[in-house]
C-alpha cells in the first residue's frame, strides 16, 4: 500500500506536467464565448487506462434543460464542503466566470437567460458523440453506468425500461449498477439483467431471505485494459427497500455493507487487480465516508445525489468523481497505472451542450425508433408556463409547488406532500408544457395520488423523519433524497437540531393558523411506498390542473424558513 | 389512499419511539448488562456488531456479533420495551465465537453487545440502527 504522502507527491508531479483536471482550460475557453465541440472534447490522452462515467440519466433520451440547486446544505463535517456549495460560492471555488457556459452548466444563477443563450443539455445521441471521441483516443476505454437509467420518462414507463435498455446497449457500456431500476419489479429487472450484454454489479445486493450474495448480480468484474488488470466493484443504492417500495422487490436486501466492500477490495487485490474502481450509487457523502473506512479503492465513480463537480475529491488515496445527472455531463478519467498501482489521474467533466456537440446519427435513429410509437401522446401540449419550472434543491422547487397546487385543488385537500426526489428536467418561462414534460417529473411505477386524513402530530412526525434522512450529521444515516415538498403548509426547520426538534411553527397556509397536533387534516400526496395505495395517477392529476390553468404561474414560495445553517 | 388506522398507528408508534432517542442506553438495558457482568468493569474493543445503519424492515433486522475468544455474548436492544434479546454461550469446542440472528426493533435505537471473555473480563460495543417511515429516495 502506498502512503498518502507518496501518493499526493505522485499526483502533484502529474498535475504539474499535464494539468490536474483540464477544467481550468475549459472554463477559460468557454468564457471567450467560443464554445466548440473540439474544445469541449479536447483532452490530451494520459496514462494507459481511460474510464467514461455517466450516471443518473433518468431515461432522458433527448436534450433537456436542467437547473442545478440553489440550496444544497451540508451537515456536520460536510458543511461548506463540495458538493454542498452552490451559486456564486461554487463559481468562486472553481474560478468560473459569471455568465459563462460553465456557470450555466454548474450553477443555478440567471438560469433562464443563460439557458436561452447556451441552449439545452444532454441527449444520448450527443453523449454517444462524446463517448466515440474518447474511444477514438483510447479504443478500450471502459464505459461505466452508475444507474437510475431505466426510470424517469413516459416511454421508459410505458416500455418498462426497454427504451433505455435498447439505447444504452447502442452505447455499449461495460458495467452498470442500480437504484430506480428495481422499481420496475424484481421479475422485470431479472428479465432485463439476464439479457444484458454487460456486467450488472452490486456487492451490496443480497438475497433477503438468506442474507447472502445473489446469483444475478456479481460483486465485481475484471477487465484487462492497456496491460492493466482493472477490477470494477459495483455498489447499488443502499436504501432501496426504505426509500422505494420494498414490496416490489422483496427478494433483495441492500445496505452499505462496507465490511463486505473491504472484503471485495482485498479479494480483487489478492487476485492481482492493479486498479480498483468502485461504480457507486451511494450518494456523494456516503461515498466520502466509505472512502475513509475502506482502503484500497483508487477511484469511486459517484452517483445518486446528482452532483456535478469539475474536479475529483480526494479522500486518503481514493479519488471521488461526481458526474451530474440527466445526461447533462460525461466524465472522462485517464489514469496512469504502473508497477501495480495508480500513479496519476487526469479528469474532465464534459458538459453535454446539445447545440454544440453534434448528435451521433446512429443513436438519434435508435432514440427516434423508441419514441415513434408514442409520438402523439408525448408531444401533446397541455399548457404553457410563465414561470421557470425546476425541482433540484433541498426544499420546494417550482415544479413541486405546481404539483402540490394540483394535488390541493384536484384532490380537495388542505395539505399536499410531494416526494423530495432529485430528478426532473426544467421548463423555461414561455415554453409549452407537453405531456412528456409532466411525465419527466412524475413518472414512476407507484405514482398513485392518495388522499387521507392525518393529525397535526403525525404530519410533524413525517417531516421530522424525512428531515433526518436529509440532515442526519452521519452520512450513513442519510438516504440521499431532498426534503419532502409541502403544499398548503409552512414550517420552520432548524438544520442544526437533532430529529424531533428540527421542525417548528407548522402553519396551515389557507387559514394562517398553527397546526393543531390533535386535529385531523386532509392530506393529498403521491409516491407512497405502501402497497395497495389508491387514487388517480399523479401525472393525470397534474395534467388536469395545468389544462384548467392554461398558462401556469407559480408564485414565489417562502413558506419554509430554514435556520441553523 | 386511505391509511388504515392500524398502519397509521404502527407508523405513529414507530416514529414516536424515535422521539425518545436522546436517552441512548436506557435504565432497563443497564440493568440487564449489570446482571450479565455482575457489576464488573466493562472495556471497549474485542467485540463487533454487524447491523444495517437503517433497517429495511424494523420487524426483522439481521444482526451479527463476533468476539474472538469469548465465552458468551449478550445482545441488548436498548430501546425495546424488553431490551434483553439473547445471550450466546460458546463452549470450548466452538470453532468461532460469532452468531447472527434477526431481531425486532420498536424504533431507532442503539444495539449493545457485551462479551464475556475466557479470562472473565467484559468488553462491549454498540451500533445505532435507524428505523424510519421511508420514502423520498432521490
Amino acid at each position: 500500500m502506498i502512503s498518502r504522502r507518496d501518493f499526493l507527491q505522485v499526483s502533484m508531479a502529474t498535475s504539474a506536467l499535464v494539468g490536474a483536471s483540464g477544467f481550468g482550460n475549459w472554463a477559460r475557453l468557454a468564457a471567450q464565448q467560443a464554445l466548440t465541440q473540439d474544445q469541449l472534447l479536447d483532452f490530451d490522452t494520459f496514462g494507459n487506462v481511460s474510464l467514461i462515467h455517466i450516471t443518473d440519466i433518468h431515461a432522458q433520451l433527448k436534450p433537456i434543460y436542467f437547473r442545478e440547486p440553489s440550496i444544497n446544505l451540508g451537515i456536520g463535517d460536510a458543511k461548506g464542503q463540495v458538493p454542498h456549495v452552490t451559486g456564486a460560492d461554487f463559481r468562486r471555488l472553481y474560478g468560473i466566470e459569471d455568465g459563462s457556459p460553465s456557470a450555466y452548466a454548474l450553477t443555478y444563477s440567471d438560469f433562464t437567460s443563460l439557458a436561452q443563450t447556451y441552449g439545452r443539455v444532454g441527449g444520448l445521441d450527443r453523449v454517444s458523440t462524446v463517448i466515440n471521441s474518447i474511444r477514438a483516443d483510447r479504443p478500450d476505454a471502459l464505459l461505466l453506468d452508475g444507474g437510475d437509467t431505466w426510470h424517469g420518462s413516459y416511454t421508459c414507463l410505458k416500455t418498462a425500461g426497454q427504451d433505455m435498455v435498447n439505447v444504452m446497449n447502442g452505447l455499449k457500456p461495460d458495467a452498470m449498477t442500480f437504484h430506480w431500476e428495481f422499481t420496475l419489479g424484481s421479475d422485470r429487472v431479472a428479465e432485463i439483467v439476464e439479457g444484458l450484454p454487460f456486467a450488472a454489479l452490486g456487492q451490496n445486493i443480497f438475497d433477503a431471505e438468506w442474507d447472502e450474495p445473489t446469483e444475478l448480480f456479481k460483486p465485481y468484474k475484471f477487465f484487462e485494459r492497456g496491460g492493466v488488470k482493472v477490477a470494477v466493484i459495483g455498489q447499488a443504492f443502499p436504501y432501496m427497500p426504505i426509500a422505494n417500495p420494498g414490496w416490489m422487490f422483496p427478494e433483495y436486501s441492500f445496505g452499505i455493507r462496507d465490511q463486505n466492500m473491504q472484503k471485495m477490495v482485498d479479494e480483487v487485490r489478492g487476485m492481482g487487480a492493479e486498479l480498483v474502481v468502485c461504480l457507486s450509487h451511494n450518494g456523494f457523502d456516503v461515498d466520502k465516508k466509505m472512502a475513509g473506512r475502506v482502503s484500497g479503492i483508487d477511484v469511486i465513480l459517484a452517483g445518486h445525489t446528482h452532483d456535478a463537480l469539475p474536479e475529483p475529491v480526494l479522500v486518503g488515496t481514493t479519488h471521488i468523481i461526481a458526474s451530474g445527472s440527466n445526461g447533462k455531463f460525461v466524465s472522462r478519467i485517464d489514469l496512469d497505472v504502473r508497477d501495480g498501482r495508480m500513479m496519476g489521474i487526469k479528469h474532465k467533466l464534459i458538459p453535454v451542450f446539445s447545440d454544440v456537440i453534434a448528435p451521433d446519427p446512429v443513436i438519434t435513429k435508435l432514440i427516434d425508433d423508441q419514441r415513434a410509437p408514442y409520438k402523439t401522446e408525448l408531444s401533446e401540449v397541455i399548457g404553457q408556463t410563465d414561470t421557470l419550472l425546476y425541482r433540484r434543491g433541498n426544499f420546494n422547487g417550482t415544479w413541486d409547488d405546481l404539483i402540490c397546487d394540483a394535488l390541493i385543488s384536484e384532490r380537495e385537500a388542505d395539505i399536499a406532500l410531494s416526494p423530495g426526489v432529485r430528478w426532473g428536467p426544467s421548463i423555461l418561462p414561455g415554453q409549452d408544457i407537453t405531456r412528456e414534460d409532466i411525465f419527466n417529473v412524475t413518472s414512476m411505477t407507484y405514482g398513485k395520488a392518495y388522499r387521507t386524513e392525518m393529525t397535526g402530530e403525525f404530519i410533524k412526525i413525517i417531516l421530522e423523519d424525512v428531515g433526518d434522512n436529509l440532515l442526519n450529521p452521519d452520512p450513513y444515516y442519510q438516504q440521499g433524497g431532498d426534503m419532502v415538498r409541502t403544499g398548503g403548509l409552512g414550517y420552520r426547520i432548524d438544520v442544526s437540531k437533532p430529529q424531533g426538534e428540527r421542525i417548528t411553527d407548522l402553519t396551515l397556509l389557507k387559514t394562517g393558523e398553527k397546526l393543531d397536533p390533535a386535529k385531523t387534516y386532509m392530506v393529498a400526496g403521491w409516491a407512497s411506498v405502501n402497497e395497495d395505495t389508491e387514487g388517480p395517477q399523479i401525472w393525470d392529476v397534474v395534467e388536469d390542473h395545468i389544462r384548467k390553468q392554461g398558462t401556469v404561474t407559480v408564485a414565489p414560495n417562502n413558506s419554509v424558513e430554514v435556520i441553523g445553517t | 389512499m386511505e391509511f388504515s388506522r392500524r398502519e397509521t398507528i404502527a407508523l405513529g408508534l414507530g416514529a414516536a419511539a424515535l422521539t425518545f432517542m436522546p436517552f441512548r442506553v436506557e435504565a432497563a438495558a443497564e440493568e440487564v448488562i449489570s446482571a450479565f457482568t455482575g457489576g464488573a468493569d466493562v472495556g471497549e474493543g474485542g467485540v463487533t456488531i454487524t447491523a444495517p445503519e437503517i433497517a429495511e424492515n424494523g420487524n426483522t433486522v439481521p444482526i451479527g456479533v463476533a468476539a474472538p475468544g469469548a465465552a458468551a455474548i449478550l445482545i441488548i436492544a436498548t430501546g425495546n420495551p424488553v431490551p434483553n434479546v439473547a445471550t450466546f454461550n460458546f463452549g470450548e469446542l466452538a470453532g468461532a465465537q460469532s452468531a447472527s440472528t434477526r431481531i425486532r426493533l420498536a424504533g431507532t435505537q442503539d444495539i449493545v453487545a457485551v462479551a464475556k471473555m475466557a479470562d472473565g473480563s467484559f468488553v462491549r460495543t454498540s451500533a445505532a440502527v435507524k428505523v424510519t417511515i421511508g420514502g423520498c429516495g432521490g
